[in-house]
């Protein structure tokens, strides 16, 4: 069992802006998650923003800078060489710098440059692996580990897994995916399946699962986001969900926040609750809902669980 | 040169006859509709240097045409003009006014990657339509977008401290962009939230206003970021040929 050679028992974890407003329960529910399976979380110290898509669409380079300061201080101040990033932004964009500094000199070039002005050790390629929260459970604890360790079934729960953009697109960036059996697909992601079948829940073929909720273009171009997010809702009620997974903050209040502006300005309601997949697990784990932050959600979900046992 | 698709069968481009003889024959109707014949004398050869210059244009020359972005794309399962593929044949080719036609709607990218991850040739597109954006604010096309006014002020304030907090990004840029904060959906989204936990939202909404999270000794690392986006931005505007920023041009962003 992965348990015994102790991978990723202990890691830098780099929350996130999000996870510290609109993502909170997401924090929440992974730390709380993480105490009860034993596994050390080390919050990156003194970390700044990861440059998110809006420094990248003002310069990606600069991008890289931030994302690499973050992966700088893990490893030169904190002697960490794992990094858990539960958000699909933070987590992409490790993983982007990672790339380009590994792959384009004027990156580095760059880098060099503002790491020295800002007074840290400049990051190098290769000393920091950047995993997800689902990489995470995954390695250190695995489906069987999840099995053995469930106290409320979700058997009953009807779950669409969503991933969204940023966990698998582009492939270049994601070097460990699409590495045949037991690595991540970017094609069909499933890890998020794995850990909630694991728990008991009942897993809907979900077509959307990778497709696009407007995130990026969440209050700049509100209509458009809307319509998106109203197709993901929509398509997965038609499959018969009652829950969407989610393992990504933005993700998460973007589909909250629009399945709001749906109802209010075209008359479109719909009733799928939207949860973390940290929370789903520790629900199944037996951990208090309120400690898992299920009050938080803006999508109240709490009937719905009372309704299934879990609440 | 390739036929330019699109522009061939506007309305304007089409000549068609109630009554028409070709050669004894009478070709009325239907069959009396014709494409205009056009020479593209217009082109700027410019024009895909100047994207190529700009960040994540880079690859624009790699190009070869396949349209599997625009299969792919997002938006355009929304919007059929929305059209990548079309856009990089115009930028490639130098035909701008043919371009301008779709400014409006080129920012709209909602940057998922699936024209990346589809892209047989590297040539990123999705870079491509940022790098697309930023050529039409900077060469005065159109004016700044509400998703660059975003990128503004969300970047504006990781430069300042290291972090964001998010209330502060939404009424900063519900005030760049001059819209009211108290829209339906906003209200019904904050009771909802308040329902949950009120303290959250003080934290969030209220406090982050006084206690800004910030990086601590953020200050060298700032300097360092503000003096490279200045020359940045000098660079940008050099491959584009324009001069530094003039004073009527910084008044009008106030
Ligand atoms: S990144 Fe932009 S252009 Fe590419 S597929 Fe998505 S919306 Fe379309
Ligand atoms: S997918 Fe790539 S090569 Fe094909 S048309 Fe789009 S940008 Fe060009």
């Amino acid at each position: 069992m992965s348990e015994a050679d102790g991978k990723y028992r202990r890691v830098a974890y780099y929350p996130g802006c999000a996870l510290e407003g609109s993502g909170h329960a997401y924090d929440r529910s992974t730390k709380a998650l993480g105490k009860e399976l034993g596994l050390d979380l080390v919050e990156v110290e003194n970390w700044n923003c990861c440059g998110a898509m809006e420094v990248k669409n003002i310069d990606p380079k600069l991008q890289t800078y931030l994302s690499s300061r973050v992966m700088s201080i893990a490893a030169s101040e904190m002697g960490f060489d794992t990094v858990m990033a539960p958000c699909n932004g933070c987590y992409h964009n490790l993983k982007k710098a990672e790339h380009d500094l590994a792959e384009d000199p004027a990156t580095v070039a760059v880098v060099e440059r503002l790491s020295e002005k800002a007074g840290h050790e400049t990051y190098k390629a290769g000393d920091i692996e950047t995993i997800h929260a689902l990489d995470w459970i995954r390695e250190a604890i695995g489906e069987d580990g999840i099995r053995e360790r469930v106290k409320n079934t979700l058997s009953g729960l009807k779950i669409a897994n969503y991933y969204g953009c940023m966990y698998t697109r582009p492939r270049h960036i994601f070097p460990e995916k699409d590495q045949g059996p037991n690595s991540e697909s970017t094609y069909e992601p499933h890890f998020m399946d794995d850990l909630l079948r694991a728990a008991g829940a009942e897993i809907v073929d979900y077509p959307l699962k990778t497709a696009c909720c407007g995130g990026a273009h969440t209050l700049s171009d509100c209509d458009t986001s809307t319509k998106l997010v109203l197709n993901l809702l929509e398509a997965a009620e038609a499959c018969g969900a009652d829950v969407i997974a989610t393992e990504c903050p933005t993700c998460h209040s973007g589909l909250e926040m629009h399945q709001i502006r749906a109802e209010t300005r075209y008359g479109r309601k719909t009733g799928v609750k939207m949860l973390y997949f940290t929370q789903l697990l520790g629900l199944a784990l037996g951990i208090r809902p309120r400690k898992l932050g299920i009050h938080e959600n803006v999508s109240d979900s709490r009937a719905l669980l009372k309704e299934k046992g879990l609440a | 040169m390739p036929i330019h698709e699109k522009s061939l069968i506007r309305p304007e481009n089409i000549i068609s006859h109630e009554n028409l003889e070709i050669d004894g024959i009478d070709v009325s109707g239907h069959w009396s509709t014709f494409i205009k014949p056009r020479v593209v004398t217009d082109y700027n050869e410019d024009t895909e240097e100047e994207i190529a210059a700009l960040p994540g244009g880079e690859f624009i020359h790699r190009c070869w045409q396949c349209g599997s972005c625009t299969n792919s794309c997002t938006v355009n399962a929304l919007d059929p003009e929305f059209n990548p593929r079309y856009w990089i044949y115009l930028a490639r080719l130098g035909m701008e006014d043919e371009l301008l036609r779709d400014k409006d709607r080129i920012w709209q990218c909602v940057s998922c990657n699936k024209c990346t991850y589809s892209c047989p040739r590297d040539v990123n597109p999705e870079g491509v339509m940022k790098a697309m954006s930023h050529w039409l604010e900077l060469k005065g096309h159109t004016p700044t977008s509400p998703s660059m006014q975003f990128d503004e002020e969300f970047s504006g304030q990781v430069f300042e401290t290291g972090r964001i907090e998010e209330g502060r990004i939404i009424r900063g840029f519900f005030k760049r962009t001059g819209q009211n904060l108290m829209q339906d959906w906003l209200v019904e989204l904050v009771k909802r939230l308040i329902r949950g936990l009120p303290v959250k939202l003080l934290m969030t909404m209220g406090l982050a206003n006084i206690f800004r999270p910030r990086t601590r000794g953020w200050g060298p690392a700032r300097e360092a970021i503000e003096e490279y986006v200045a020359e940045r931005k000098m660079a940008d505007r050099k491959a584009l040929g324009l001069d530094e920023p003039g004073i009527a041009e910084q008044e009008s962003e106030q």
